[in-house]
């Protein structure tokens, strides 16, 4: 039931949730070199996996940990510096896989330039690097809402993936430019300063949890 | 046998509600599971809790076993350690058993499914009666070291379906097929997961002459060489120099392993009448006793040379317990070093380890709480059967981003 003095949207947002399978691609690096030749042929969809997988799987870890390309850096090579690095590369400010992809292959080609002995560095048998593709499912779920009430008691009940397809997925994998929870909220219902709000939360430094949360009070601040 | 209502409960109604969505997308296909064995083995106990979720969800789930001498299966064991890496005396009079059982399994066996799910090297010729159903070849065992006379014979087979399943990237090979990761799972509902009472927990310590008047460290596992309880004997006397606790080794003898018998004596040799240090022979259906006795301890430890997936961590971690553990095989799938737990490569660094969790309480409170909420979303049954649903659906469709 929609109350009178609430706006009610051009379109409803209809929510989706993404599911996912990891595809084994065989190959796998055990020196930094290695790590960086496949890091620039591997599909996008392994690139973006091994830089939100963190994020699936660690829903309620915080500090969040980082990307699988810093941890193992760090973990395994013991490359401390370029750990953090590739840690901190600002995800949040690419809209596409390519321009992600460029940046995490310069930050390592940079690295080894200043230090020419990282290249001479191997992991033990069992620790190497194995590059792995996300295989995305999208399915749509049976919530929909046409106000904004009715959009903030529903990220309350929809799962973490759902949130995660429409903030994360829809952006950087399916090159939507922003999340699809401000798009909806700018051009169907005219909400144009909370969208400008929600879009400049950074969703890779909170945990899931935290990000419904964030989320959501945002939202209900301007009901 | 506990039904999805129950799982809700551990994983919430959402979790549920996602396979029943993929539930849907399968209405209409028969899946057809074939493996070795109705009973007994790591394979038949998942396939016997999976197959009647999946059919409470809707989906037409089948279960069918193949036939086998006892030939057959002594081969197959062969073939199961030579794929381990371990030394396996195969002659050519095994190759031509292995083939003789697949061609009659093949005359008589009905391959009915719209998908064909083969668990396993043993039925894995009955894809010779591939037709225009889909066909998945589901690997159980660490491949990644395998004897390649056996492997080359596998790999003939296998290149032939439709796509693998492996267990962890490291198992896998280059193959010219879709190749997916689905790691294992535990049941939160088994008798080994339960919750328990305190008064439970307390009842099995007694009955083992364990008092639990000091910090417990336990590692579960079969007396073996690979399982390094003589590294954990060394490491709880490091330990002990600093810290008063005790030391459980709980297993079993491994069956077919003639070795273990000298290993558990090794291990008496190394405990040297200590009395803090509790061995603990089980037999294998002491479930709910491990359960108790991993929920009574202090910390876990893992401290395998080599490790297939070593699910007893992920049993662990479900149990809120900080873990010490080998990162060898599975185990760095499971424990994000600092994160979900602790992951050593020796006996002085898991003595270390053990040290920084004794005297940092709410450390290892916080390594043991993340821990447990890393297996709810990762290490569960439920995850298990999504993975395996959305499997299933992937053969229909080619692009990498999937619309159902």
């Amino acid at each position: 039931m929609t109350l009178s003095n609430e706006k009610t949207a051009k379109q409803p947002f209809k929510f989706y949730t993404r599911l996912h399978l990891s595809e084994l691609t065989g190959l796998k690096a055990k020196d930094i070199v290695g790590l960086l030749r496949y890091i620039k042929k591997v599909p996008g969809s392994s690139i973006y996996h091994h830089t939100h997988r963190f994020l699936q799987i660690h829903q309620y870890l915080s500090p969040e940990p980082p990307n699988d390309f810093a941890y193992w850096v760090s973990e395994a090579l013991g490359e401390d510096e370029l750990g953090e690095k590739l840690a901190s590369i600002d995800t949040v400010q690419f809209t596409t896989i390519r321009g992600l992809r460029d940046k995490i292959a310069s930050t390592i080609e940079e690295y080894i330039k200043a230090n020419p002995s990282s290249k001479s560095k191997f992991v033990n048998p069992n620790e190497e690097f194995y590059f792995i593709k996300t295989l995305s499912f999208i399915i749509p779920t049976p919530y929909v809402a046409h106000t904004l009430k009715e959009f903030a008691d529903t990220l309350d009940k929809i799962t973490i993936d759902s949130i995660y397809f429409h903030i994360f997925e829809a952006r950087l994998r399916l090159e939507r430019g922003t999340n699809d929870f401000s798009f909806w909220l700018g051009t169907s219902l005219g909400e144009e300063e909370l969208a400008g709000k929600l879009s400049g939360l950074d969703p890779y430094t909170r945990t899931m949890n935290d990000l419904r949360g964030a989320i959501i009070k945002l939202v209900r601040s301007y009901l | 046998m506990a039904n999805l209502d129950a799982y809700a409960k551990v994983v919430g109604e959402s979790i549920i509600g996602d396979l029943k969505l993929l539930a849907e997308k399968l209405k209409g296909k028969i899946i057809q599971n074939v493996n070795s064995t109705a009973m007994g083995g790591g394979v038949a106990e998942i396939l016997s809790r999976m197959i009647p979720l999946l059919k409470e969800l809707g989906v037409d789930a089948r279960w069918d076993v193949i036939e086998g001498s006892d030939a057959f299966f002594d081969v197959t064991k062969k073939f199961h350690n030579a794929l381990h890496g371990r030394h396996a005396d195969l002659a050519k009079e095994d190759f031509r058993i292995f083939d003789e059982v697949s061609r009659k399994n093949i005359e008589r066996f009905d391959t009915y499914g719209d998908i064909m799910f083969i668990h396993d090297p043993q039925p894995i010729e009955l894809i010779k009666k591939k037709a225009k159903n889909k066909w998945i070849w589901r690997c159980h065992i660490d491949a990644s070291n395998p004897d390649m006379r056996v492997w080359k014979l596998l790999r003939s087979h296998i290149v032939k379906y439709d796509a693998a399943v492996f267990s962890a990237p490291s198992f896998s090979r280059q193959l010219p097929i879709k190749q997916y990761l689905i790691t294992p799972s535990i049941d939160p509902l088994s008798d080994k997961n339960k919750d328990l009472t305190k008064e439970e927990v307390d009842v099995v310590f007694r009955k083992s002459g364990i008092p639990m008047d000091k910090p417990i460290i336990t590692q579960v596992s079969r007396f073996d060489y690979i399982k390094d309880q003589i590294g954990v004997i060394e490491a709880y006397k490091q330990v002990k120099r600093y810290n008063d606790c005790r030391l459980v080794l709980v297993g079993g003898p491994a069956k077919d392993d003639p070795e273990s018998g000298k290993v558990l004596d090794e291990v008496r040799t190394k405990a040297d009448g200590d009395p803090d240090i509790h061995i603990l022979l089980l037999p294998p259906d002491s479930h709910e006793e491990i359960n108790a006795l991993q929920r009574g301890s202090t910390i876990i430890v893992q401290k395998s040379l080599k490790e297939g997936f070593g699910l007893t961590v992920a049993e662990a971690m479900w149990k809120a317990k900080p873990v010490v553990a080998s990162a060898v095989g599975g185990i760095t799938l499971q424990i994000k070093h600092k994160y979900s737990g602790l992951l050593c490569h020796s006996v002085e660094g898991a003595a270390f380890e053990i040290k920084q969790l004794l005297n940092s309480p709410e450390y290892a409170k916080r390594l043991g709480e993340n821990g447990r909420e890393h297996v709810r979303s990762n290490f569960l049954l439920t995850r298990h059967l999504r993975n395996y649903m959305l499997l299933f659906l992937s053969l229909f469709h080619k692009d990498g981003v999937i619309y159902l």
